[in-house]
């Protein structure tokens, strides 16, 4: 297990270096000189000397990149040329913002797709069954600023039951956390499905069944807990794709999360705002899986990772 | 190929293989068949190529020029889909946006596949260093999660529909890569690959004309599958103002120029979602209903 998780560590190594040479390729690639990019074109000629000077642009690419590097592990990913911030100021906050959502939204997802799955695994082909499989295909195939912006039409300008955008509580974060926890919600509705219905023919069921333990005892305590095993990496999936979904729920409702702060330093050449928000993003996403790949490992006796 | 030092074993593997093939696409097709919702996705697909196709002939209305004169007005039977912000007809906006996603998905899936394919076939063939190498590059562009990733590539490449299509494209090589590995490490040990080997097929030879044909079925079920996810992609970054610029029909590009009229015309945003949500939908059951047909041993 030490070894796995070890050897699991180590392929993190090439893939953080390879996240972390694309964000920098970012001022390589985009035509102009990057230590104009990154000052802003106002940016008075002393300011964009200093800069150039504190990235070493004069130097060779090895050297920017390894300022670049040495620059970020100290959590300095430069200063927003808009905000006029340190861009980590900004990231600390909209990112806090994000996790909040995806963490909404996946507890969403799982309810939702757990309930929906056992009962359909356990009552297969019945109207409930049927019914559910296509509320998950709808799940899959809506685009999130869509079901976003039907959820807001619906349940804020028609019923008004919740603020159609912006942050302030919990009550501004329901919709959004739905149009974010949709999809999942159908893919774990179906992978708790499938998972349950191999779980349920097994023997030990039969068996238990036999013994005549009641009918829930078996499906809650028996089954389920085995049927769970696939479904947990899920949730690890899910939950970090969230962190890429969130940039559409943010700009469709308005929020102030880290999707919708790149987007926005696309927009405005905010080149430093753009570069931190990738290696966050990403970061996260990839310290996400090693922990799903983790549990996985734990959770599952019968997987050996030799 | 020609060669007569061919073992004659091998002429009868080949030969028996090709009969299998007809037969097993005969198989195919009748599972397929008997799969209602197989017929759906297939029918929707069938339906939207023909209308991307034949938009400019069977769309009202041109789809930029619009009457100022009837903004914003609801569904009527002149304008089947009601009127935009600029008078403009939905319908025949809906229309021209099936062009204009059919040619995005299509021009997208076909570099991932492509890439994708090339990829996943050098590294599962050869193994070792390169298989090394490959696997890392496509976990490095796994590491951005979703949609994000086509974003971050928008990033560093400009917002643009080229710039799209390589984003979405891109977005889409690591699954490609990986199914397609995935099948040629399980094929290479198999006897006929071995065969010729021995028989002494090039390199090339094996990987074009033995390990590709018996990955097809991974590899079609997937391009179709994908374009399901490159349209919300693609969508979605258009949504973003980062792919198709208005006045482009394009439907994500149309939602987000409708969202200040959601309260007032909410008509406008409704029919571009919806025809995002049927498009996807239709690739996701056909593609189901592929990959039920083509390997019976992955359906639950």
């Amino acid at each position: 297990m030490v070894r796995y998780i070890l050897k699991r560590l180590a392929m993190l190594v090439p893939v953080l270096f390879g996240v972390t040479v694309v964000s920098f390729s970012l001022l390589q690639i985009v035509p102009g000189d990057p230590a104009v990019l990154l000052a802003g074109e106002d940016a008075n000629p002393d300011f964009i000397e200093a800069v150039r000077k504190e990235y070493g642009f004069d130097q060779p690419l090895y050297i920017q990149y390894f300022r670049f590097i040495s620059h970020a592990v100290q959590g300095d990913f430069g200063i927003s040329i808009r905000n006029r911030e340190p861009v980590v100021n900004l990231l600390i906050q909209r990112f806090a913002f994000t996790v909040q959502l995806s963490f909404l939204s996946i507890l969403v997802a799982a309810f939702i797709g757990l309930v929906a799955g056992v009962i359909s695994a356990t009552r297969q082909y019945s109207i409930f069954d049927n019914l559910s499989m296509v509320g998950a295909l709808f799940g899959i195939s809506m685009p999130i600023f869509w079901l976003g912006l039907l959820l807001m039409l619906v349940f804020s300008v028609y019923l008004g039951w919740f603020p159609a955008g912006g942050s302030g509580g919990l009550k501004h974060l329901v919709l959004p956390a739905i149009a974010l926890g949709a999809a999942s919600a159908a893919v774990i509705a179906r992978m708790t499905r499938a998972s349950m219905l191999e779980v349920i023919r097994q023997d030990f069921i039969r068996t238990a069944r036999a013994n005549g333990l009641k009918e829930w005892v078996v499906i809650y305590k028996h089954a389920l807990k085995n049927a769970m095993i696939p479904v947990i990496t899920v949730f690890g999936l899910e939950f970090g794709y969230m962190l890429g979904g969130a940039v559409l729920t943010e700009t469709v409702f308005s929020l102030p999360g880290v999707g919708r702060l790149m987007v926005e330093g696309i927009f405005q050449r905010d080149y430093a705002v753009v570069q931190g928000s990738m290696i966050l993003v990403a970061g996260t996403f990839v310290l996400v899986n090693l922990a799903t790949d983790i549990a996985y490992a734990l959770f599952d006796p019968k997987i050996r990772y030799e | 190929m020609s060669d007569d030092t061919d073992p004659e074993g091998f002429y009868e593997i080949t030969m028996s293989a090709a009969v299998e093939k007809t037969s097993q696409a005969a198989e195919v097709w009748r599972r397929l068949k008997r799969n209602k919702a197989a017929i759906v996705g297939g029918i929707i697909v069938s339906i939207f190529v023909l209308v991307a196709l034949l938009a400019p002939l069977i769309a009202p209305y041109h789809p930029n020029e619009g009457d100022l004169s009837k903004r914003l007005t609801p569904p009527s039977a002149e304008h089947w889909l009601g009127n935009d912000a600029l008078g403009r007809d939905v319908l025949s906006r809906v229309i021209h946006g099936a062009q204009v996603s059919l040619q995005i998905q299509v021009v997208a899936v076909l570099i991932a596949l492509v890439l994708g394919t090339l990829l996943g076939m050098v590294g599962g063939y050869y193994g070792g260093l390169t298989d090394h190498i490959i696997m890392r590059l496509m976990d490095i562009l796994l590491a951005f999660p979703g949609i994000f990733l086509a974003i971050s590539i928008i990033a560093v490449l400009g917002p643009g529909i080229l710039n799209l299509m390589l984003a979405a494209g891109i977005y889409s090589v690591p699954q490609f890569a990986r199914i397609v590995r995935g099948s040629v490490l399980s094929l290479k040990e198999k006897e006929f690959i071995e065969a010729a080997r021995a028989a002494g097929e090039s390199d090339s030879n094996i990987l074009f004309r033995y390990l590709l044909p018996n990955s097809m079925a991974p590899i079609i079920i997937q391009t179709t599958l994908r374009m399901a996810t490159v349209l919300l992609t693609a969508s979605g970054l258009s949504f973003l103002g980062l792919g198709v610029q208005p006045p482009s029909a394009e439907w994500g590009a149309m939602l987000s120029t409708a969202r200040p009229y959601l309260i007032t015309a909410p008509h406008v945003a409704t029919f571009p979602g919806l025809a995002i949500m049927l498009v996807v939908m239709g690739f996701n059951l056909f593609g189901d209903g592929l990959r039920d047909s083509l390997d019976p041993r992955l359906k639950d």
